[in-house]
């Protein structure tokens, strides 16, 4: 079954016009966004195929920029996104891009954060009634869909980080839904993704964030209808 | 779910003693882990963005950013009350309603997908203007969103709810076909009525293109999600009458997929055919492009 559920086909709530090119896209952004882990300072977004073709009309700008605010799909800031990211000092561009790509609806974001350093490349695709996949990082091939709580480990390569991730995961009870890991090269740096059916917690991250070779985890969460505007830290 | 078609979910139905939006719920939290009433407050606060996108599009600046589209819901809501419209009265405040949330989606308000953006308007039209008109409570349309839910389920499932994929057919023929059913429930027919309903409705949209000028949704999206909140009522009211969908609606939904899979791609939201290929078509494409560079 590809529809899992009655609010697959009721909802979800959103700004409109499109579930594909603008609860898709805001929900890509907001992937993005939380990847990074912080406001982007500058953000280079490039659209391919039918998101390119007409992003503008849909609002595809608006709403990838408003994902990158840490915008819900039904955040009422969502089309005046663009000013609201300026006002808090992003630096935008958008491009048309050209090559090949993986789906008619395809966004490259390249965002710089406020370290020295910090920067992420990530490739979205929206695949319909406000479904998405990340489906790269930083070079990494991954498969992230935001339908459940996501975890992202950076780590070396080594023997037996794994085994010690899930052993976190074991006596945090925290069960796995799907598990990907994808490495640069063997000993080279690695990116692990974990779907989880409950919201990881700090204290799991931290724990995570702790163990040998890893060095850096970070949590995706799209589910929190609304979260942004309940005021949870997000600038602006 | 315990059912991937409608005649199993009418069976279900029938066995537990239950309408289907009772059932859907039972499902849906048997399937999420979550309770029922965590399930349906969701759900209720769903029904209140449509409510608040119907109120919205009836009395506020629906132009898109386009400048395509706007305030056609307030044009038919004033028409339906200061002249003698030729449909009128429940029919034409359902039309009137449809449009309103359809315009609100063009011009990026708050909506929700039902089953898409696109066709967001059909179930909030036919919803609040039988719920004014029958003075249901909020609850019982909220049960009936999971009656509407339920139908969309399986024909997402057996066939495609977006344009993209089977054509306008699918996009804001689900939507019918799910507001069809659902209101022949809250109208107190049986569960086996509400399945005649989504045959008939889907009958009528079977080979509907998908072909948005200039790729937007908005034309000629907006007056179908109107046209379409007015066959939902039609259907509703055949399948209470009686009227049943003799071709089974499992078979129909089949017929939508295999009429959707042989649809040319330039009709399926490619902008690449039919009404947005059209000359005037064409041309507001390009002046959408100049616009934009």
């Amino acid at each position: 079954m590809r529809f899992k559920d009655v609010f697959s086909i009721i909802g979800p709530a959103m700004v409109g016009p499109s579930s594909s090119h603008t609860a898709g896209a805001a929900r890509i952004g907001r992937a993005a966004r939380q990847v990074l882990g912080e406001l982007p300072l500058a953000a280079e977004v490039t659209f391919f195929g039918s998101f390119a073709a007409t992003y503008q009309g849909h609002g595809t700008d608006r709403a990838i920029i408003g994902g990158l605010l840490d915008y819900a799909t039904d955040d009422h800031r969502l089309p005046d996104s663009l000013e609201l990211a300026a006002e808090a000092g992003m630096e935008i561009s958008f491009r048309q891009g050209s090559g090949l790509f993986p789906h008619p609806n395809t966004v490259r974001l390249q965002l710089d954060g406020r370290e020295e350093g910090s920067r992420l490349t990530l490739t979205g695709i929206s695949i319909g009634g406000g479904n998405i996949e990340i489906v790269d990082i930083d070079g990494f091939a991954v498969k992230l869909t935001g339908m459940y709580p996501t975890v992202l480990i950076r780590h070396m390569d080594y023997l037996g980080v794994l085994a010690s991730v899930t052993d976190v995961m074991r006596s945090g009870a925290f069960n796995i839904g799907h598990m990907s890991l994808d490495r640069k090269n063997r000993s080279g740096s690695a990116l692990t993704v974990l779907e989880l059916d409950e919201p990881a917690t700090p204290e799991l991250l931290e724990e995570l964030a702790a163990l040998p070779a890893v060095t850096s985890v970070k949590l995706v969460n799209l589910n929190d209808s609304k979260q942004a505007e309940k005021g949870k830290g997000n600038t602006p | 779910m315990n059912f991937q078609t409608l005649s199993q979910l009418a069976v279900l139905c029938e066995e537990r003693g239950l309408g289907i939006g009772a059932l859907m719920l039972e499902e849906q939290s048997a399937e999420s882990g979550r309770s029922a009433a965590q399930e349906f407050a969701t759900m209720r606060e769903y029904y209140g963005v449509m409510k608040e996108a119907v109120h919205r599009g009836m009395n506020e600046d629906t132009t898109s950013r386009s400048g395509l589209t706007g305030l056609d819901a307030q044009r038919v809501g004033a028409y339906n009350t200061s002249a003698e419209p030729c449909l009128g009265g429940p029919a034409g405040q359902a039309m009137a309603y449809a449009l309103a949330v359809s315009e609100v989606n063009a011009s990026m308000g708050r909506i929700i997908a039902t089953p898409t953006a696109g066709s967001c308007g059909i179930i909030p039209g036919v919803f609040l203007s039988c719920q004014e008109r029958f003075g249901w409570a909020d609850d019982y349309m909220v049960s009936g969103l999971f009656a509407a839910g339920a139908i969309g389920y399986v024909i997402a499932n057996n066939s495609f709810v977006s344009g993209a994929e089977g054509g306008c057919q699918a996009e804001v023929g689900s939507a019918i076909g799910m507001a069809a059913g659902a209101l022949t429930e809250l109208r107190g027919g049986t569960p086996a009525q509400a399945v005649h309903a989504v045959g008939l409705a889907l009958k009528n949209t079977l080979g509907l293109i998908c072909d948005p000028v200039g790729g937007l949704v908005e034309i000629p999206c907006i007056v179908r999600n109107g046209f379409g909140a007015v066959t939902a009522l039609a259907a509703a009211d055949m399948a209470l009458a009686g009227v049943r969908s003799v071709i089974p609606s499992d078979e129909v939904i089949k017929v939508m997929l295999e009429v959707g899979s042989a649809m040319p791609e330039k009709h399926r939201e490619t902008a690449g055919g039919g009404l947005a290929q059209t000359p005037t078509g064409r041309r507001i494409m390009q002046d959408l492009r100049n616009k934009k560079s």
